[in-house]
């Protein structure tokens, strides 16, 4: 049988995923300094559960499995869940989350490659809308629960005695938020030890770990940087301008890049090549449009975090935005189109 | 120093092209039976002018250019020739076309050489015709005849195209190093042809050798040679023109029309030797490489069987197959008994360790990488979409035929698509469209004329009825009046012979339908419509102007030999009572018959094609 060309790369799909994963690790590694090793019983509980649904999703559709599930994927979409969803959540959120993500959110679409929207985000929004409490309940870092006491409380949820602050403190932005609402001032809200430098306690280092994992990634080629770039001058456009402007109101800059889901969604989320544009000018504007009504729903919206809508909401727009920021071809006069 | 640019995308793939360069430009042995294809270059085959029996020596003319879009052919060496007629050819499709099969006698007796020495004093449109007599096309691998390509005036920029960028290939590398001075001396006469401003050669910076040598052989003259940075595909003429001069040619755009024209140094080197040696083109080089024991680059006579010169380099035993071209653009050859063609420039013999068969394709990710590599600036990964979901429409919106089906795309994609099949596959279909489209207008047209046919017949009839009433009405008066005298009938012998005129016309018109309803057939590829995924085999993908062309020459041939053949009955009545037909002037029905034997041929090779791929 012809085919052509004779000569193929050898760089296959399962090795750009295992690569992004790789770049996990140094997330990971801060996140069980700071909130213990209850983030990687999550990250197992993905894992198993996705490589499951993805498993009777391929057996139920006919598909051969080896290939799909060695090429990656599922294991990606599990552990950025398990990154983004709280660390000592209950059991069943992750794997609800992880559900969601893989049966609806990817193979009722067809499978890698055929799902408009990014897998993770449609299992992490499903959850934020059915169980906003247990979504809200973070933990807080350096927490002073052992890895036993934090596994019986993932799994049975026995509170060890006296320590409930320990196990559902709000997320940083949660709690600025419910303090703005309540009139307080961004200055007094942020001296809680919730808060570290920048963002919230710990968080900032999280960010940091994730930003090291991107930057990487770029540094592979497996990424660039247009996306991640886009998305935060986005919301720094908002952010910037109202801090400027009252800074008792809203909070800093520093602190929307470095709290919450911003450089994951940055490098990790909007920067995935099946839900995002692949015009170089769509993926600046795709960037640019997630980090804006990021903001927008963090700071004006009714969730303490919007990045996830946001994802949801353009990754929509995708086809639409590819069409129109498609780039002239050879010889082509710039903005012609036959 | 020359200010280079650069193009999008492109790749480094690896190159393999050590082994053949290492010895010099060889000569193999003659071949016993040279199969010399009449259709070696892009436009109307070439008519054949011998008969099987006759004697030719090397450099002998045996195919006529037919019409300005077209070349001559002439005999690669002395023999005599066994056949005239439909031989499979040197090309994806293992299509059949005319081809005059040579019986070589290895006495290398030469034709008197007709040089053109004084070209410089001729006229442009002599050298030209002399070009094109002497069966000079281009040898990059577009085999587009050259004097057609020498119609340019007030050039900005002649470029020379030596950069030979795909794996493999090395013909032009070991010919720059050996016969630089002639390559340069071809590029002189194009440029002056041309009134070229300028003549510059771009040469891939990994052939230092040949960048040496034809910088010495251009020094004292208005040539100048550049090395550019090897990426594969600078030597794509689009390419190479906008490394060189910056100028990006659109699709659709005639690069004359932007002051430049592209030559490969094998062609120009061929037409200095047409020129300045009288010789015409009757050999050329070729790469012999992949699984073989002794890889070398020869001066092939064309028409040499493929399997003949895989033989000559030890093709390995558990070689599979055979690539034309490079791995990035060639393709396989079904037939290996073909002869090579102008367009030959490597033979690849392939085995599973050196090509192992594609992984498995896995589904496209958009990771964009085929985009950050395509050189013509295209959205591949749109392009697969939509030739998968069958949107032709959309995939010419997105720029399909700007795509030079290089292969870039293809190499880089993690998911290992095979991309270009689904182009080409996407092409052939548009091709269809259009041409059954086409098939329908001229339908129309026939129907209608064949109406307006009716009408004016049956007036005339009415007419002519009319007349003869009234003449049997004169001859009953006349009869009346004297019974002498029957009135004979003296207009029935010019009735029947146009009559007859009339029903050969006629049945040279079906026969020239029906061929080309098979040929259109045949083309359409009955098997790519019905099974949308994968694209079958590039059975389809010939060029659409190659397509017209043959089609167009099919076309003018049925008329012309109708207008023969009523010429023929019609001017002599006597010719029609002694029936042996001219020896040259095949009859239309034996024609007809082959071109519908051809048609069925090709469509029975494609069914068979595609099942095997499936
Ligand atoms: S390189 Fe392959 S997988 Fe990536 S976008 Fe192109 S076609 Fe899709
Ligand atoms: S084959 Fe076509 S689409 Fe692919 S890289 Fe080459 S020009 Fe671009």
């Amino acid at each position: 049988m012809p085919f052509v060309p004779h000569a193929t790369r050898t760089v296959r799909v399962s090795r750009v995923m295992f690569k992004v994963l790789l770049a996990l690790v140094p997330a990971f590694g801060v996140y069980c300094w700071l909130w213990g090793a209850g983030v990687l019983v999550q990250l197992l509980l993905a894992v198993f559960t996705a490589l499951l649904a993805e498993a009777a999703m391929l057996r139920l559709r006919g598909r051969p499995l080896a290939p799909s599930l060695g090429d990656g994927s599922a294991l990606l979409t599990a552990a950025l869940l398990a990154l983004a969803m709280p660390p000592l959540g209950v059991w069943w959120l992750i794997v609800l989350a992880t559900l969601f993500a893989i049966v609806p959110g990817k193979q009722l679409y067809g499978g890698l490659g055929h799902n408009p929207f990014n897998p993770a985000m449609v299992g992490f929004a499903a959850m934020i809308v059915s169980f906003p409490s247990q979504m809200g309940q973070w933990g807080s870092p350096l927490s002073p629960l052992s890895t036993a006491e934090q596994i019986r409380w993932i799994f049975l949820r026995t509170p060890p005695a006296g320590s409930f602050d320990a196990l559902s403190s709000a997320t940083p932005l949660d709690a600025l938020k419910t303090g703005l609402l309540g009139g307080g001032e961004v200055s007094r809200l942020v001296a809680s030890p919730l808060y570290g430098h920048f963002g919230g306690a710990g968080s900032e280092w999280l960010g940091l770990a994730v930003l090291a994992g991107g930057l990487w990634l770029w540094r592979q080629r497996i990424i660039s940087l247009r996306a991640p770039l886009g998305l935060l001058c986005g919301l720094l456009a908002l952010a910037l301008p109202l801090w400027l402007v009252m800074p008792e109101r809203f909070a800093s800059p520093g602190f929307h890049v470095l709290t919450g889901a911003t450089l994951l969604g940055a490098f990790f989320i909007v920067t995935d090549p099946v839900t995002g544009p692949t015009t170089p000018r769509g993926q600046w504007l795709f960037g640019f449009l997630v980090g804006a009504l990021t903001y927008l729903i963090r700071v004006f919206g009714g969730y303490p975090d919007g990045l996830a809508f946001a994802v949801l909401i353009f990754n929509i727009a995708v086809p639409l935005i590819d069409t129109l920021t498609r780039p002239p071809a050879f010889g082509q006069a710039k903005g012609a189109r036959r | 120093m020359r200010t280079l640019y650069d193009f999008h995308g492109g790749i480094h793939p690896p190159e393999n092209k050590l082994p053949s360069t290492t010895s010099p430009i060889a000569t193999l042995p003659l071949a016993p039976l040279l199969h010399v294809s009449m259709a070696q270059h892009t436009g109307n085959p070439a008519r054949p002018c011998v008969a099987p029996g006759d004697r030719v020596e090397r450099g002998t003319l045996i195919g006529r250019p037919d019409g300005t879009l077209s070349a001559a052919v002439h005999a690669p060496a002395s023999g005599t020739v066994v056949s005239v007629g439909p031989v499979v050819q040197a090309h994806p499709s293992g299509l059949c076309e005319l081809t005059v099969t040579l019986e070589t006698d290895g006495q290398d007796r030469r034709a008197a050489p007709t040089p053109l020495t004084d070209w410089a004093s001729r006229s442009e449109d002599e050298v030209r015709a002399f070009l094109a007599s002497m069966g000079v096309v281009g040898q990059g691998g577009g085999v587009f005849p050259s004097h057609l390509k020498l119609n340019a005036r007030a050039l900005e920029t002649l470029v020379v195209n030596g950069a030979e960028c795909e794996p493999y290939i090395t013909c032009d590398d070991r010919l720059m190093r050996e016969r630089a001075g002639r390559i340069v001396e071809g590029a002189l006469i194009a440029g002056t042809l041309t009134g070229a401003r300028e003549i510059v050669v771009g040469i891939e910076d990994n052939k230092p050798e040949a960048l040496a040598a034809m910088q010495a052989a251009a020094r004292g003259t208005r040539m100048e040679v550049v090395a550019i940075p090897t990426k594969y595909p600078s030597g794509g003429a689009k390419q190479l023109i906008r490394i060189l001069t910056g100028k990006k040619i659109p699709h659709g755009v005639r690069s004359t029309a932007m002051g430049v024209q592209c030559f490969n140094v094998g062609t120009l080197y061929s037409l200095a030797q047409a020129v300045l040696e009288g010789e015409p083109v009757v050999s050329r080089i070729v790469t012999l490489t992949g699984s073989v024991a002794r890889p070398l680059n020869a001066d092939v006579p064309l028409g040499t069987p493929v399997d003949w010169l895989m033989q000559a380099v030890g093709r390995s035993a558990d070689s599979d197959g055979v690539l034309m071209g490079g791995p990035m653009m060639g393709s396989r050859l079904p037939a290996l008994e073909a002869g090579i063609v102008k367009a030959t420039n490597c033979l690849i013999a392939t085995s599973p360790a050196l090509f192992p068969p594609p992984p498995l394709s896995m589904p496209c990710i958009r990771c964009g990488d085929c985009a950050n590599a395509c050189p013509a600036e295209l959205q591949p990964m749109d392009l697969y979409w939509f030739a998968r979901a069958r949107q032709f429409d959309k995939a010419r919106a997105w720029q399909l035929f700007d795509c030079i089906e290089c292969g870039a795309c293809n190499s880089v994609c993690p998911s290992a698509i095979p991309l270009v099949d689904y182009y080409r596959f996407a092409k052939s279909e548009i091709w269809a469209e259009e041409r059954e489209k086409q098939a329908a207008d001229r339908a129309r047209a026939r129907h209608e004329q064949r109406l307006a046919r009716i009408e004016h017949e049956k007036a005339l009839k009415a007419e002519r009825l009319a007349q003869k009433s009234a003449a049997a009405k004169a001859v009953a008066e006349a009869v009346a009046t004297s019974t002498t005298d029957p009135g004979k009938p003296p207009a029935s012998v010019p009735v029947d012979s146009a009559k007859k005129a009339a029903i050969e016309a006629a049945m040279a018109r079906a026969a020239a339908r029906k061929a080309e309803a098979a040929q259109t057939q045949s083309g359409v590829s009955p098997e790519a419509s019905a099974n949308p995924l994968p694209p079958a085999t590039p059975v389809t993908a010939m060029d659409p102007a190659k397509k017209a062309a043959i089609e167009a020459a099919m076309a003018r041939a049925a008329a012309r030999k109708a207008e023969a053949a009523q010429t023929q009955s019609g001017v002599s009545a006597e010719a029609s009572a002694n029936p042996a037909p001219p020896v040259t002037a095949m009859d239309p029905a034996k024609k007809a018959a082959i071109e519908a034997a051809m048609a069925r041929a090709a469509a029975r090779r494609a069914a068979t094609e595609q099942k095997e791929s499936r």
